[in-house]
């Protein structure tokens, strides 16, 4: 698979990171080269093996569907870049 | 009487105990070790105030008679770990103002045993490296450095941590190991350090990289301090559904235990491989007669589909991060480039915030995850994780733990390793066991011919730490590491 710039645009898009046109190249060279040494896993037969995300064979637990936290918004808006009156503030959205 | 810093936990504990020395003296060589030591870029952020502070807490609680576990005990926090009111950076320009309202649940467990807080140590950027030279606060040098007259990369990413403890500048840190982050800079630093089954420890509070392999672990001298840091930190946690939900065993029982008849020790055959220098395989084979020495047994195993972990790996770990870093927005936390429109906030914010290995692999991570690939790339590898996964089951149906090099070459120069592949390739040892979420420790060995730290690595079974403790420990009875300090 080969991974061209149109392709570093597109993810880099998805990913919101902005790329320079200059540095389009270099990514794409970069990327495919990896892109090429992870497709080495097409020579592993898997079929009817089930795929994995937990490891620990722990069940996750539930709990009650209640409030544990909160109520301190204040502390939290501490770390905002922008706030005011309470709230996180972003450029308009909304026309 | 030896120099407190060149003493292990336990020995500190003797001492207090003994009123040889009190908490105050402890502390306060170690915060003139750390200053003392300050070349070599380990600190983010220096702390000594709040060591004294708890140090003089713990001083009198073992004046009453009611010391705690590690009351008196000076450890450095990896900057991964959201500490309370403390700037918890990740070594990252993005978050290098942040700072937490709330304390992860290993550190806390820490503070309530009594250690105090030296101040958070550099790592590479989010955890995502094996060199530290991707912390936007400049690479750590690897102590081993000035004696070698070279310019050595600590091993990342928890270079920090395991200089921190090399150097003599604090008894213990904490670390985090997604792929070998904790066993690789230990082996390059002449320390110990394990990481622990995932699930052991809570991830509560601690920046997150690959959810489904990131766990935290003790880094010291030996390895009865890293079992005691491991019974301190381990622990179901409501707030970390992933965490397993077991009693923690008392870790350091096994550590005094020198007879190794009916164990059996498993090589793993393809862990031979092309390009590891040869004064590892010496010392590899060197630790099998070590343990042979004791009454194990020594038995070939094989896990058949070891070279396709890294691969598998960085597949897994940068579509996870993808995902996780997903939440560096510039809006409710760290860096901000304003821009009129969200869509570029967004955009500028991160591409200025990110470093470029961090910037790379959620590119990658973004593109295995992509309508279309998904099936072809993040699929396939869960698939061969399941088979990774296996062939360690098989191997266990046979032997106790697994014997292995933790790298596969001493410590490198700084600048060296340019290419992301070869990088990568440090971790070959290392990532089959994250992969499994088994548990993993690295013990310093030997020495190179240019006399540079090496280390084995022993892992075990799931949940069996308390096997890789013992074997570790017999490791380390029988080489006599020459520490640093």
């Amino acid at each position: 698979m080969s991974i061209d710039k149109d392709i570093v645009a597109k993810v880099s898009n998805l990913a919101r990171i902005k790329i320079n046109n200059d540095q389009l190249s270099t990514i794409s060279n970069e990327l495919e080269s990896v892109i090429e040494w992870i497709d080495t896993l097409n020579e592993v037969n898997t079929d009817g093996v089930e795929p994995i995300a937990n490891v620990s064979g722990q069940k996750l637990p539930l709990r009650e569907d209640k409030v544990t936290d909160g109520g301190y918004s204040e502390k939290i808006l501490n770390n905002a870049p922008e706030k005011e009156s309470g709230f996180f503030v972003v450029p308009k959205v909304v026309e | 009487m030896t120099e407190i810093t060149k003493k292990t936990i336990l020995e500190i504990k003797e001492g207090l105990k003994k009123r040889d020395f009190s908490a105050l003296e402890v502390t306060n060589a170690f915060i003139s070790a750390s200053e003392k030591n300050k070349n070599l870029n380990i600190y983010n952020t220096f702390t000594p105030e709040k060591a004294l502070e708890s140090s003089k807490i713990s001083q009198q609680r073992i004046d009453r008679g009611e010391e705690r576990l590690l009351d008196g005990i000076p450890i450095a926090i990896k900057d991964l770990f959201c500490t309370k009111d403390t700037l918890t950076t990740a070594s990252s320009k993005i978050l290098s103002n942040f700072i937490p309202s709330y304390e992860s649940t290993v550190t806390q467990k820490l503070w309530d045993a009594g250690a105090s807080m030296l101040g958070k140590v550099s790592c590479d950027e989010f955890a995502m490296g094996s060199s530290n030279e991707t912390s936007c606060f400049g690479n750590v040098i690897n102590p081993w450095s000035k004696r070698n007259g070279k310019n050595l990369s600590p091993g990342g990413s928890s270079g920090g941590s395991s200089s921190v403890v090399s150097s003599g500048s604090a008894l213990a840190a904490t670390g985090t190991d997604t792929g070998g982050s904790i066993r690789q800079p230990v082996a390059f630093c002449g320390v110990t350090g394990i990481k622990p089954s995932y699930g052991r420890c809570s991830r509560w509070g601690i920046v997150a990289f690959a959810s489904s392999l990131d766990q935290a672990g003790p880094i010291t001298k030996t390895v009865s301090d890293s079992a005691l840091m491991l019974n301190v930190m381990s622990g179901f946690d409501d707030k970390d559904s992933t965490s397993a939900d077991l009693d923690v065993p008392d870790f350091t029982q096994t550590c005094n235990d020198f007879k190794l008849d009916k164990v059996k020790i498993g090589i793993p055959k393809e862990y031979q491989i092309d390009g590891m220098s040869p004064e590892i395989v010496k010392l590899w084979q060197q630790g099998s007669e070590w343990l042979k020495d004791r009454g194990a047994e020594i038995v070939e195993v094989s896990l058949p589909h070891t070279k396709y972990a890294l691969p598998t790996y960085y597949v897994i770990a940068p579509a996870e991060a993808s995902s996780n870093l997903a939440r560096y927005d510039g809006v409710r936390y760290g860096l901000r480039n304003s821009q009129d429109n969200l869509d570029e906030l967004y955009a500028y914010s991160r591409s200025d915030g990110f470093g470029y290995e961090v910037q790379r692999r959620i590119l990658i991570g973004t593109y295995v995850l992509s309508a279309g690939y998904y099936d072809a790339y993040y699929r396939k590898a869960q698939r061969v994780r399941n088979l990774i996964i296996q062939d360690f089951q098989k191997a266990f149906d046979k032997v106790d733990v697994l014997l292995t090099p933790t790298t596969p070459t001493a410590a490198f120069e700084l600048g060296s390793q340019l290419d992301p592949i070869s990088m990568y390739m440090n971790d070959v040892f290392t990532v089959p066991a994250s992969l499994a979420g088994l548990p993993a420790m690295s013990v310093p060995s030997g020495l190179s011919k240019d006399g540079l730290p090496l280390g084995l690595q022993i892992i075990g079974n799931q949940f069996d730490e308390n096997s890789v403790l013992k074997i570790a420990a017999n490791l380390e009875d029988q080489a006599r590491f020459p520490f640093l300090n």
